[in-house]
């Protein structure tokens, strides 16, 4: 079980963990910097600022409250739908791959693609204005073309970490998939 | 290549026997199924597992052996792994696991090795085994989605290994029969051993289900013989009950009704869906028209429905006479051709007259319509609310009759007016090549042209005022019946059942598994515990919404500027046939 520092595509610091379950069961999560609190309070701070001017303007008590409810429920929504706190991927040989993200609430969406469909695991390169962007991604087969490609599942896609750490996971990936095919 | 051995996890403590389950062909794995403990004897093993698999259709058979040592039993070990060479197949598994560790251990024999005392294999073959550990109940009541048709002749790929464990284990349901109260010869340890259980409920309702079921055909089928006959099939009235919102949704709930009362049971999963759909959405609407009709029908409701009535009517017709009499001055401070505008006003006047003369001579009778309309909220909420819808277009008929005199006219004046836009400019419309052409007129043509386009195009603004009014009129009840078409089709559509599924018991709709690493040791195979992950919520409806009849407009939103625009008459809903999804 490693854990290491790397950076994401904005320069944000993110962890790798690698774990070895057995010679052909890995899983790898990259977990992002968590919610900082200096950021929710900046926010929350201004949202009762301007709601405490617009009542003093108005003198009507329903703007306060409902400034006080709209920040509640805006974070609500926000750590349970938006922020995502880890990644994982665990791949077990001749099985499949199970790719999750896990929410700063705790939710988990989990999601198994299993071996049969998988024709490989590749880190493909994507333009982006003026960035060329690293990601790594599953291609799937295709059930009509042997040699065609159906689909590409990307992974890591909230973390987005950079070509050091993808490199890694990739070599690590592919030990596991061809000792298994 | 690795093994994988999907074992259930209620045989994790189940005494010593043999294994009895499936090998996945193509995959290598193996799902084990039951355990059949110690004593046995092997020849009533193998009737059993033969018997079984021609009821089932399941390809059975003895995969292993499985060991948990007890005290005083220290010669069972031997006996069972000699138990390989009765049971001659594939390779052998001997599964065994100490109490108190977590592990098992797995020793694969294959088919040369079966008859050799036990030989020490390497130390790397324990690691290329895997146990997935599976949740039985869970995993025989769960369906996978997608769905794949039942037709094996129409996939063109095996199915993948997942959705064939998935199979196997669903259909040897007749392996789960066999609990520990049986007298039989075999005792075996699966998720039902602990005795089966059954609800008396639904076995009571099953059986009440059948003649009830045969009633309600004998129902419907003198209904149909009702609606067949000729004198329905006269022009007016066919043309009538396809337009009329009531019918419509008759026919429609006739054809659920007739699914229903079919005497087949439902066979696969969809089919049992759609039926238990179907049947929650019919008792939940007449659930919902007998609480309109408790309302309804207490406190002289109706009759005080039918006094404000009249009045209302009285008081759309006041003010639409006003309207026409501002449009008739000089309305929004335009200046209307006086002529057309009286002769257009007079006319529309006359019109509202009659209308409300018409409704007085109704009064009377109102209440007693509405007692019996009431009435058919008995059949469901969906048939109160197109009674509702259809008397609502049959009372604003004159804003339809409005609607269509001014567009018919506006639509006139536009093709008149491009037509001779035309024609001012030297062009003309080649109807043989659908485009537009040059052409040389006569002097007298451009003469009379250039005179009747002036004058089209000064009265212009006064057809156009009426037109806009009377269309934005018409688009409010047509907004009005379209919110309650809604309503109906949202009662008609809704899978209540399935949502109740997905809340209730969120694993028999499964759209994947999820897999998790079951702490273990070193040195020993790697343990997964294998979960269904629910399906999502829109999945759920989208896989499983009742096809409905359309009411929704064919046109898109830019085709009706258009129409609009033009003058063409709009039509909101043309019941297409059946939606199928």
């Amino acid at each position: 079980m490693e854990d290491e520092a790397f950076t994401d595509i904005s320069g944000k610091p993110i962890t790798l963990d690698c774990q070895s379950h057995s010679s052909f069961c890995r899983e790898f999560t990259v977990s992002s910097p968590k919610v900082s609190i200096g950021k929710v309070m900046v926010y929350t701070c201004s949202v009762w600022l301007v709601a405490y001017s617009v009542f003093f303007f108005t003198q009507n008590t329903a703007v306060l409250s409902s400034a006080i409810i709209v920040t509640l429920v805006g974070m609500m929504l926000y750590i349970h739908f938006v922020k995502v706190d880890h990644e994982s991927l665990l791949v077990i040989g001749s099985l499949g791959l199970q790719v999750s993200s896990t929410y700063a609430s705790g939710r988990e969406v989990t999601t198994f693609i299993e071996m049969d469909k998988i024709r490989d695991i590749v880190i493909n390169e994507a333009i982006y204005m003026h960035q060329i962007i690293y990601y790594l991604c599953v291609l799937m087969k295709d059930q009509s073309e042997p040699n065609g490609v159906s689909g590409v599942v990307p992974l890591f896609q909230s973390s987005k970490p950079r070509l050091s750490c993808l490199v890694k996971v990739y070599k690590s990936c592919q030990e596991v998939v061809s000792r298994c095919q | 290549m690795v093994l994988k051995i999907f074992f259930p996890q209620c045989c994790n403590r189940a005494d010593s026997g043999l294994l009895v389950g499936r090998w996945v062909s193509g995959h290598d794995s193996a799902v084990v199924l039951a355990v059949i403990h110690y004593p046995f004897i092997p020849g009533q093993v193998k009737q059993y597992i033969q018997q079984l698999q021609a009821q089932s259709g399941v390809e059975l058979s003895v995969l292993g052996s499985w060991s948990l040592p007890k005290e005083g039993q220290e010669g069972l070990e031997s006996f069972i792994r000699d138990l390989s060479t009765i049971f001659p197949q594939e390779p052998w598994l001997q599964i065994s696991r100490q109490v108190g560790k977590t592990g098992f251990t797995c020793e694969v024999l294959g088919r040369d090795q079966i008859g050799k005392a036990a030989q020490q294999e390497e130390e790397e073959d324990e690691e290329k085994v895997i146990f997935v550990h599976y949740e039985q109940m869970k995993v025989m009541l769960s369906q996978l989605h997608p769905i794949e048709s039942q037709n094996p002749d129409n996939r063109s790929e095996p199915p993948s290994e997942l959705r064939q464990m998935f199979q196997t284990v669903a259909r040897s349901e007749l392996l789960f029969f066999l609990d520990r109260y049986d007298d039989g010869p075999l005792k075996s340890t699966h998720w039902q051993s602990e005795g089966r259980e059954a609800s008396i409920i639904v076995e009571l309702l099953k059986r009440a289900s059948v003649p009830l079921c045969v009633f309600i055909s004998w129902l419907l089928s003198v209904w149909t013989w009702f609606c067949n006959i000729r004198i329905f099939s006269v022009f007016p009235l066919s043309f009538l009950s396809s337009k009329l919102s009531t019918c419509v949704q008759l026919n429609y709930r006739t054809e659920h009704l007739r699914t229903l009362s079919s005497p087949r049971a439902a066979e696969g999963h969809m089919e049992f869906m759609r039926k238990a759909n179907i049947l929650v959405s019919v008792l939940v609407d007449v659930a919902l028209g007998v609480l309109l009709m408790s309302w309804l029908y207490r406190d002289e409701n109706i009759s005080t429905l039918a006094h404000t009535l009249v009045p209302a009517a009285d008081h759309v017709a006041r003010q639409l006479e006003e309207l026409l009499q501002w449009l008739m001055g000089a309305p929004a401070g335009l200046k209307m051709n006086r002529a057309l505008d009286q002769v257009l006003g007079r006319f529309f006047l006359y019109h509202i007259h009659l209308w409300i003369s018409y409704i007085h001579l109704m009064a009377p009778f109102i209440e007693g319509i509405l007692w019996y309309g009431g009435l058919s909220a008995c059949l469901g909420l969906t048939f109160a609310l197109s009674l509702l819808s259809d008397m609502v277009a049959l009372f604003t008929f004159h804003i339809y009759c409005f609607y269509v005199y001014g567009a018919r006219l506006y639509c006139l004046k536009i093709y008149g007016l491009s037509s001779l836009w035309r024609l001012f400019r030297g062009k003309k419309w080649n109807v043989l090549r659908q485009r537009v052409d040059s052409c040389s007129y006569d002097l007298d043509q451009l003469f009379i042209g250039t005179l009747l386009f002036t004058v089209l195009l000064f009265l212009l603004p006064t057809t156009a005022l009426y037109y806009l009014v009377f269309t934005l009129l018409r688009l409010v009840v047509v907004l009005f019946q379209g919110v309650l078409h809604l309503i109906v089709d949202f009662i008609n559509s809704f899978p209540l059942f399935s949502v109740g599924l997905w809340v209730c018991r969120s694993y028999r709709l499964a759209e994947g598994v999820k897999f998790r690493v079951l702490c273990d040791e070193p040195g020993t195979a790697l343990h997964l515990l294998m979960e269904m992950n629910p399906l999502r919520f829109g999945s759920v409806l989208q896989t499983y919404r009742t096809a409905t009849y359309s009411c929704y407009p064919k046109d898109s939103w830019g085709a009706l500027v258009r129409k609009l625009f033009i003058g063409e008459l709009v039509f909101p809903w043309r019941h297409k046939t059946t939606k199928t999804d």
